[in-house]
């Protein structure tokens, strides 16, 4: 089973990083190839079981629909403390590159 | 290794005093991150003063480097987070300060929790407490490690896939995952929402459970708490123990096989009914959950981006920041597992991995609400095999995550799952032994491991 190995080419890594906002060096594109090949020969082994008219399970607390009131509360953090956790920032805004 | 009642009614100063030198002493361990000296010692002053009493009045702890908290940063094992000092302390912290305990440091991890040895810390790896050529577990490797060395009686953690239960089989200390909900995650570094949970290691049973009654209930800040039904109790007589055929192939270990059946020649000494049983769906569970939780982690893991917090990579465009800043600061792991999330999650293979993966997890559901109809408690190994040897898996992820592969079908099922020291391999390593109930059963659980603690 864990010999199986999927066949993830050079640009299938490309376009999942991507996806995935990785801006990968050559040799990590190289070893990622090969890594999530492997991982997904794995776990495509749960294609053989049938799962046919069953409903998929997204959360397991039976909970539904927590409410609270709907009013405003204070935070444990202000905007000072959040802001000074940005690497960089300027007159009470978070300061970036451009954009365009 | 020490217990709560060693610290209580002792002067909180000396405590605190007494475990930070030995976290000091163990540094070659490489179980903590950083210590939390000065607001321990403040903290310390207030017990001793009275100003501030409770259930763990000057009793010393350590958390898991993935909880928010004052008085050191915040990393995750991550260079994203490394010098993150967070704004607010995690539920679970507050509870346990309220209490009167004293966070003395933060204890390593695999980065962002992604990982089953603790080598996948940015920071380096936590050697295990029992053999220092062999690794931690993981991947809360450093609560498990400083409770295993004594330096502290309990210690906190996370398990989203086996993340206490492994490392605390690794070095002999109990670790508690709790029912899924139990335990509030706000102010804790999020993984995988479907499973991550919040539990404690422990020399003994007892101390886990205060542990656990004390950061148990409901939490408007984390909408998936249960109201708190956890009630330390006694242990029931007589009670039905499946044991999990699938955990005890000759795949397994020979001595951990061996440990696993100690424990239950015990259970049978002490009046209870033992029974193998079958999960045929668990030969899927590993599959199922290297689909969900890489799903859950790409989407958790997209908030690192270098704008708000965090590390940031110097460039010209915002674009090449994001993907900079987290190439630069993620390990290895961290992206596959993204990278495996995105595919997974990306239109023409949701169905076939994603989806089948959802629907695989509610058939494994079912054959567990199958046997709790009969049974009381499900038992086995926590590890296919002891702590295995610094840098033995670090070439094959899938060899790595093979070591999960009796931890995850209760994390994606939200079952409570105990890890109890089971005695010791013939080269003197530990091993754990699993015990799993039905949801809200994790007091029961407790209850059962109290009991046998001493008995031969």
């Amino acid at each position: 089973m864990a010999d199986m190995t999927t066949a993830i080419t050079r640009d299938d890594v490309l376009h999942l990083a991507q996806l995935s906002n990785l801006e990968l060096s050559d040799d990590e594109i190289t070893s990622l190839q090969a890594d999530l090949g492997n991982i997904l020969g794995y776990v495509e082994q749960l294609s053989e079981l049938d799962t046919s008219g069953v409903e998929p399970t997204y959360q397991v607390t039976d909970l539904e629909n927590v409410m609270r009131e709907d009013v405003v509360k204070k935070h444990a953090a202000g905007r000072a403390e959040l802001l000074a956790l940005a690497p960089d920032q300027e007159k009470n805004q978070i300061k970036v590159p451009k954009v365009l | 290794m020490a217990t709560i009642s060693d610290y209580i009614g002792k002067s909180a100063t000396d405590n605190v005093n007494k475990a930070i030198d030995a976290a000091e002493k163990s540094y070659e361990y490489h179980a903590g991150l950083s210590l939390t000296r000065e607001r321990a010692l403040e903290r310390a002053a207030k017990v001793d003063s009275g100003e501030i009493t409770g259930r763990l009045a000057g009793v010393p702890f350590v958390a898991k480097d993935n909880f928010l908290a004052f008085g050191a940063p915040t990393t995750a094992a991550s260079k994203f987070l490394e010098h993150f000092n967070a704004p607010l302390q995690a539920t679970a912290i507050e509870k346990l300060e309220a209490e009167g305990a004293i966070c003395i440091g933060k204890t390593n991890l695999d980065a962002f929790a992604h990982g089953g040895s603790t080598e996948n810390s940015a920071f380096g790896p936590t050697l295990n407490a029992a053999d220092k050529t062999r690794v931690a577990g993981g991947s809360s490797g450093g609560s498990a490690v400083a409770t295993a060395l004594g330096a502290v009686p309990f210690a906190i953690g996370t398990d989203t896939g086996g993340s206490i239960r492994q490392p605390a089989s690794f070095n002999g200390v109990v670790g508690v995952k709790p029912t899924y909900g139990t335990v509030s995650r706000y102010g804790v570094v999020a993984m995988a929402s479907s499973t991550d949970t919040i539990g404690c290691f422990a020399s003994n049973a007892s101390d886990a459970e205060l542990v656990m009654d004390i950061m148990a209930g409901i939490d408007e800040n984390d909408a998936t708490t249960l109201p708190d039904f956890f009630a330390p109790t006694d242990v029931k007589a007589s009670q039905k123990i499946g044991v999990i055929k699938e955990f005890m192939t000759t795949d397994v270990d020979a001595d951990v096989r061996a440990r696993t059946n100690d424990y239950i020649e015990k259970l049978k000494a002490a009046g209870h009914t033992i029974e193998e049983v079958s999960l045929p769906i668990l030969k899927y569970a590993l599959a199922m959950y290297y689909i969900i939780v890489p799903a859950e982690i790409s989407s958790n893991l997209a908030r690192y981006d270098g704008i708000r917090y965090g590390a940031r990579a110097e460039s010209g465009s915002l674009s090449e920041l994001y993907g900079k800043s987290r190439d630069q600061c993620f390990m290895a792991e961290n992206k596959r597992r993204i990278m495996i999330g995105s595919y997974v999650l990306s239109s023409g293979y949701f169905d076939a991995f994603y989806l089948q993966a959802q629907k695989a997890r509610t058939l494994m559901i079912n054959e567990f609400n199958e046997l709790f109809e009969t049974y009381d408690v499900l038992i086995g190994p926590v590890s296919p095999t002891p702590a295995f040897k610094l840098g033995e898996n670090t070439a094959d992820p899938v060899k790595m995550y093979l070591a999960d592969i009796m931890t995850v079908p209760a994390s994606l099922a939200g079952l409570p799952a105990i890890s109890v020291p089971g005695g010791a391999t013939s080269d003197g390593l530990p091993v754990g032994v699993q015990l799993i109930g039905q949801r809200r059963s994790d007091a029961q659980l407790l209850a059962l491991a109290k009991s046998l603690e001493g008995a031969n």
